[in-house]
């Protein structure tokens, strides 16, 4: 089968989401002959990450279409334009990351080609057979799709990221007409030296417990930097004004699977859990022993976290 | 100008769910439900518009069986002005909903469609996206600020490294994010008003939409649970454990 991956990048780079989606392609190529995977690169003075693109192991070729109007991965202009590649190319599967970019551009292709689209896919079981989470992360469905081309966007935790030894070809390709519909302003990006939150093998996480944003960065900061550790928070703690949203994981806002998460001062609701269970070892520390999350952690620590932190803080520096 | 905003009957938020014994799907008998929450910021939103005089008219429709009638009525008494149910079978996948959306969009032709981003049952997040790719309307998903001058639109969306701000001219599609604003609650008299305003129920047939589902389920499980784990009593305990047997450190 042919399989169109859509690369997602941001200033000139790659957005390191999009090999987990070629990782995603490759298992569902694995469950036919004759497959090939492309990857398409549309945006506007973007040839670096087209030829980063060429790398990446299991590609075949990359597409790159180039137009003014591709900056900002605008959904209208880059839908129509994936509408045209895969009416030329007869792609049997599209695939995106379930990243913002992902989840606003895939649906918006699939009612172009009048296809039901299979969102956050999470383990893809045979060409058509897909497992996703419904329910707030709370049940489990395999379902079959049937659809002439298969629109999948994938849980990039779900999906091992392909390697960089490969040799596609680039193939520059016509940008499709400017849809002329909207407009891209501006991105307002957040700051950090820190690892990329999705992505970080280590994450220090904290809820309303931390009680001020002052709080929040001089008990968790320390911390996380001798982690070498993405920084996160549950929703109260974004709320409450602690920390901007993107450091939110749970249902609306990321989903991660690091091998350490550490919660500090979170209770644990349902769409924090949904974000956070599928990492490996979770460590809770909280004051309140009835607080859900400790059901959930693999250790966990009742006390207080203002004096918790620093001390962990403090005996990691020493050891 | 006229708002039109689709809304969702979910279980709860509250609910914890649960599969039916024989594990044929998810159980939703006698539990509670709700309007989705990313739809009651829909509504608060076109209310608001209203309130500050860009809006004229709110108008909120529903897709499903006939406890969408409740929450069609909870929109109104929120400030909604008038209501539309369609008459369906529950569950229908969100192309199809786009497509009855589309339809009811034709004949009433507001200005902005304001959505939920996402229902908190099926956790899709398509539906907004295909109704304006449907329509050839511009999108404005995830958002947590707009802003409506004349004939242009000015929406500032939640993306995965910070904000992103997008212009676009209606008529148009924007989806909700939580940080958009916080919704009200109904008042005793509003709850009263509303009851006297109109509901128009249309059946889904009459719409011309083919509701065929294109998925079918194999399976539903519950997730592998994770275990239970241990209760340390001091920090030095837990690097012990996080050395010697999680072996992450």
């Amino acid at each position: 089968m042919k399989i169109l991956v859509i690369a997602e990048h941001l200033n000139n780079q790659l957005i390191s989401a999009t090999l987990n989606a070629v990782g995603a392609a490759k298992t569902l190529a694995s469950y036919t002959s004759d497959s090939t995977i492309d990857v398409l690169v549309a945006g506007h003075q973007c040839s670096d990450v087209a030829q980063e693109c060429q790398r990446i192991s299991g590609v075949n070729n990359v597409l790159h279409a180039e137009a003014e109007y591709y900056a900002g991965g605008l959904a209208e202009n880059v839908a129509q334009l994936v509408l045209e590649v895969t009416e030329n190319e007869s792609y049997d599967a599209i695939i995106s990351a379930s990243t913002t970019f992902g989840k606003n551009v895939s649906p918006r292709i699939s009612a172009l080609l009048d296809v039901a689209q299979v969102s956050d896919v999470t383990s893809i079981e045979n060409v058509g057979i897909y497992q996703r989470y419904i329910y707030t992360s709370n049940i489990l469905l395999t379902l079959e799709s049937k659809e002439k081309v298969q629109i999948l966007t994938i849980r990039t935790t779900a999906f091992e990221k392909a390697g960089m030894e490969g040799q596609a070809e680039v193939k520059n390709i016509a940008a499709a007409a400017d849809v002329g519909l909207s407009q891209f302003v501006r991105t307002e990006l957040v700051e950090s030296d820190r690892p990329d939150l999705s992505t970080a093998s280590v994450v220090v996480s904290g809820g309303r417990g931390l009680g001020s944003d002052q709080n929040y960065r001089d008990i968790l900061e320390p911390l996380a930097d001798k982690l070498g550790a993405a920084l996160g928070a549950s929703r109260a703690a974004v709320d409450a004004g602690y920390v901007p949203n993107d450091y939110q994981v749970g249902q609306t806002g990321k989903i991660v699977a690091p091998e350490l998460y550490i919660a500090v001062g979170i209770s644990g609701a349902i769409q924090h859990l949904a974000g956070m269970s599928d990492s490996k070892v979770i460590v809770a520390i909280n004051k309140d022993p009835d607080a859900p999350i400790f059901q959930y952690a693999d250790y966990g620590l009742e006390g207080d976290l203002f004096t918790l932190v620093p001390e962990l803080t403090e005996c990691l520096a020493q050891s | 100008m006229k708002i039109l905003v689709p809304i969702k009957r979910v279980v709860d938020y509250n609910v914890k769910v649960r599969l039916k014994s024989d594990r044929s799907g998810v159980d939703l008998d006698n539990v509670k439900m709700s309007i989705n929450p990313f739809d009651e910021i829909a509504i608060e939103q076109a209310v608001r518009l209203k309130e500050a005089g860009v809006a004229s008219e709110v108008v909120v429709v529903s897709v499903g069986s006939q406890g969408c009638q409740d929450i069609i009525r909870t929109a109104l008494a929120v400030g909604a002005d008038r209501g539309i149910h369609v008459l369906a079978e529950d569950g229908i996948e969100p192309l199809s909903v786009a497509k009855t959306l589309k339809a009811v969009a034709e004949q009433e032709s507001p200005k902005l469609l304001l959505l939920g981003k996402q229902a908190i049952d099926d956790d899709s997040n398509q539906t907004g996206q295909m109704l304006a790719a449907l329509l050839h309307w511009p999108q404005g998903t995830f958002a947590s600020e707009m802003e409506i001058e004349g004939e242009e639109l000015t929406v500032t969306r939640e993306v995965d490294a910070g904000l992103e701000v997008l212009k676009m001219p209606l008529p148009a599609v924007v989806t909700c994010d939580l940080r958009l604003n916080e919704p009200r609650y109904a008042s005793l008299p509003n709850i009263m008003k509303a009851k006297r305003k109109p509901i128009d129920t249309l059946d889904i047939s009459s719409l011309g939409v083919d509701t065929t589902p294109r998925f079918t389920a194999v399976s539903y499980a519950m997730p592998e649970q994770r275990k239970g784990g241990v209760m340390v009593s001091s920090i030095d305990e837990l690097i012990e454990k996080l050395k010697s047997e999680a072996k992450v450190l």
